[in-house]
């Protein structure tokens, strides 16, 4: 017994400090054009190297995995999984709080459940980073927070705590509460909120501590939205929406990120002067409300307007319980959007949005070791997901 | 005015009749006939509104006055046959019974409805047209052909709409059926509610029969035993909406006992039965989420279902449950067949010959086979591949879809005001999945 743990000792070093190379029939590191047999090397949690076959030389010990195509790890831009469930019934249902229609100060590290399945279920598909968190249907329904979907706690998890604060505007913010009731009344009350804020700030800069007003979570979070500390993720699916987000956004000068824009197409030049990205709508989002204009080919729209954007899963109140931004991105590249495009909007072109593609999103040296091996085109229906590996840890390692 | 109606009435009969006469080539393409082996450089002949030929291009001899549409690079395949759906508007028995086996979702469709072009620029001609899920038996389904209707009759197989059979029956059993009175509470009672319903069925039976064609001797007319008799004569199917594996094991015990032929739908757990659906002798109509979950019945379902089910040897098809999945992506669910293991020949089955089978339609639709119905679709490539999309439907020789055509392409893409009618809360006062 006390060998065998004198060995385990030993062989765990060589666990947690991953030494694997990675070689591609084509690889494609999304920083640079693909690599025909393609290596990416990795050391510890982190890429080591990127190259060809016959530049980059595999160190012995090295672990060899291959694959047919391989891509940096999986970028969801917005996904609501972890806060919601796969019950779909109320104790796993966390991604909306309907006491009040405001209420930033929700914490997405609060209630996000990393050993949830459909988390694993996304993973063992190739997604290796979300922003997930509180979802649509408040006018703020809280915060989201960007988290690799590896790791046995909440903080083993997180890459962001505080990512952006989650708002929605027009009817569907009706349908969960009395008031707003109307989509106007929503901007008023954002606005009030917003101006509630200021007013908060400046009481707050008083020299005399006794004359602050007592801290408030929630304005704390709106003070952050006007400082431009925290993004505010607007979902805004019809083009009066859109225009209202943007009217909202530059009257607070909030640092901002357009959500779902199903009718983005009918205001791309306004978008684009707002200088806004957009995370867009699952492709195969359920048309019908505010998504029933909802177009597979709005993603190649917002690329010819030069427009960044990324591709989210979304959140799902029915089934499929979450939906997987590959298979999403897939029917964007189906409809439009060229095969390149497509794979950046859900790895580094999500992870600028997201502000984090200093760590993940692309094939580059010191990077986190997020990686995917598919036995073919990633997007094809019948291609399988065949490795993930996450901070340098194989995480998975069945063709589905 | 009346003489210039019937004038309008009778050229647009008449073109609509001339372009069904004419004989309508396709060559060059690669045909899925789906009945037998991938035909390359193949070439079928229509004319009015039937097939009449299927084969290597210049193994039949091609009529002078023939339309010849040169398909070098394409794939022909039969019209796709959906199981289940939801399209057209309709709906079913209400909330004052469990069991309306009287309701027909005929009486109920909207023709004019937009998801039914949905369906068209999916590749979808039959469709069977189901009432929801919410009732243990929500009435008679409707199975449609999608040709360009003024009224429902210009949609249905059968011939009188009246007494005809023009559908199955559609049952569910688990979670979806049960809520407050006058519906069960739980899963033995809606059981025991559906037994009393067919004994009663069986007495009734019996009095026709003991009548012998004496109209003084019937028992009193009543639309639901009436119905409830088809059924038990296997004259009409139950489409049996069922998740878990113990449900779909109570609708087989229900269709020994009372002798009714039954198409399994949805089954998300159906791998983990699957040898006794095979002796059982049913077939399975089965829905693809993209991920579990999302109801409780659905915890366990699987990419791999239809595999299991093919190795098993039961009859598989793949449905959309519209709006639940997309109609127009209702070839990517049989792709996610063979993604987890199903083979290509019998996927390909699963989106047509063995749906029609399981609407007791292949006589007509399915396969490409001369003396068929012309139920053809036109795709840009290999039926399983992403990037593959229906570029032509046709429906009993006349073209209802061409993507190159921006005033269908628009059904195929979505965008402002293309679906007007169509909402998500459909999918859900229907009781879909």
């Amino acid at each position: 017994m006390k060998t065998f743990l004198i060995f385990l000792a030993l062989l765990y070093p060589t666990i947690s400090s991953a030494q694997i190379a990675v070689k591609g029939e084509t690889v494609y590191p999304l920083a640079g054009p693909p690599i025909r047999n393609g290596v990416v090397l990795i050391r510890g949690t982190v890429i080591e190297r990127v190259g060809p076959e016959s530049e980059v030389a595999i160190p012995p010990g090295y672990r060899v995995m291959t694959a047919r195509i391989v891509t940096p790890g999986l970028v969801d831009a917005h996904t609501t999984v972890g806060l919601s469930g796969i019950y779909n019934v109320p104790h796993d249902q966390m991604q909306l709080e309907k006491s009040d229609p405001i209420q930033p100060h929700l914490r997405a590290i609060d209630a996000y459940n990393p050993r949830e399945e459909l988390v694993a279920w996304v993973r063992t598909l190739g997604v290796t980073t979300i922003n997930t968190g509180h979802g649509p249907g408040a006018l703020m329904s809280g915060t989201t927070m960007i988290a690799k979907t590896a790791g046995e706690t909440v903080t083993e998890a997180l890459i962001k705590p505080e990512a952006m604060v989650a708002f929605t505007l027009g009817s569907s913010v009706s349908r969960n509460f009395k008031s707003p009731g109307t989509r106007a009344k929503g901007m008023a009350m954002l606005r009030q909120e917003f101006l509630k804020a200021q007013e908060y700030m400046k009481k707050m800069e008083a020299k005399d501590p006794d004359k602050r007003p007592a801290r408030d979570l929630a304005l704390d979070m709106v003070a952050g939205l006007l400082r431009g500390q925290i993004t505010a993720l607007i979902t805004a699916q019809t083009a009066t929406e859109i225009i209202s987000a943007l009217r909202l956004q530059k009257e607070f000068g909030l640092r901002m990120v357009l959500d779902g824009a199903a009718e983005a197409y009918l205001v791309l030049d306004e978008i684009k002067a707002a200088g806004v990205p957009v995370i867009l709508h699952p492709t195969m989002v359920r048309t019908g409300d505010e998504t029933k204009n909802a177009s597979f080919t709005t993603a190649a729209k917002l690329r010819d307007a030069g427009i960044r954007f990324a591709i989210q899963s979304g959140h799902e109140g029915y089934v499929p319980k979450v939906r997987v931004v590959l298979f999403e991105a897939a029917v964007a590249a189906a409809n439009g959007l060229s095969f390149e495009d497509a794979l950046k909007s859900i790895t580094i072109d999500a992870a600028r949005i997201l502000g984090v593609e200093a760590r993940v999103g692309s094939l580059v040296s010191g990077k986190d070791a997020d990686v995917v091996l598919f036995d073919g085109d990633p997007f094809e229906y019948t291609t399988h997901t065949c490795a993930v590996i996450i901070n340098g840890t194989v995480v998975s390692e069945t063709c589905r | 005015m009346r003489n210039v109606l019937f004038f309008l009435l009778a050229t647009s009969l008449v073109t609509a009749a001339a372009a069904q006469d004419t004989p309508t080539v396709f060559r060059g393409a690669t045909i899925y006939p789906i009945e037998s082996p991938p035909i390359e450089n193949g070439a079928l002949l229509m004319e009015k509104g039937l097939i009449k030929a299927v084969g290597k291009t210049g193994s039949f001899v091609i009529p002078a006055n023939a339309v010849v549409h040169d398909l070098t690079g394409k794939v022909l395949m039969p019209g796709l046959v959906d199981t289940h759906s939801h399209i057209g508007r309709g709906d079913g028995g209400d909330a004052s019974s469990a069991l309306n086996p009287d309701v027909r979702i005929l009486d109920a469709i909207d023709v004019r409805a937009d998801n039914f072009k949905k369906a068209l620029a999916g590749g979808i001609t039959t469709v069977n047209v189901m009432p929801g899920s919410g009732h243990l038996m929500s009435g008679q389904t409707a199975y449609l052909k999608l040709r360009p209707a003024s009224t429902i009759n210009d949609m249905l197989f059968c011939n009188d709409p009246i007494n005809g059979i023009c559908g199955g029956m559609k049952m569910a059993n688990g979670t979806n059926s049960i809520r407050e009175k006058p519906f069960p509470g739980t899963r033995a009672k809606s059981a025991a509610m559906v037994r009393e319903l067919f004994v009663k069925a069986q007495e009734y039976r019996e009095k026709m029969k003991a009548a012998k064609g004496n109209p003084e001797k019937m028992p009193k007319r009543d639309l639901g035993m009436e119905a409830l008799v088809q059924v038990l004569e296997g004259k009409r199917v139950v489409h049996h909406h069922t998740h878990r594996h113990d449900d779909i094991l109570t609708v087989l015990r229900l269709a020994k006992e009372f002798g009714f032929r039954v198409v399994l739908h949805h089954v998300s757990e159906a791998w983990k039965v699957a040898d006794e659906i095979a002796k059982a002798g049913a077939s399975c109509s089965i829905i693809v989420l993209d991920s579990p979950g999302g109801k409780l019945e659905a915890v366990d379902i699987r990419y791999e279902t239809g595999a299991v089910l093919e190795k098993a040897g039961v009859p598989v098809a793949y449905h959309t449950d519209d709006g639940i999945t997309d109609s127009r992506l209702f070839i990517r669910s049989a792709a996610f067949g063979v993604r987890a293991g199903m083979s290509r020949a019998k996927a390909l089955e699963a989106l047509t010959i063995a749906g029609a089978r399981m609407l007791d339609l292949d006589h007509r639709i399915g396969s490409l086979k001369p003396g068929k119905d012309a139920d053809v679709i036109v795709l840009s490539g290999d039926p399983f591949s992403t990037y593959t999309v229906v570029e032509q439907t046709w429906v009993e020789g006349r073209k209802v879809f061409d993507r190159s055509n921006p005033d269908d392409l628009k059904y195929a893409v979505g965008g402002y005001d293309v679906y007007r009618t169509a909402t998500t809360s459909d999918a859900c006062e229907g009781g879909a999945e």
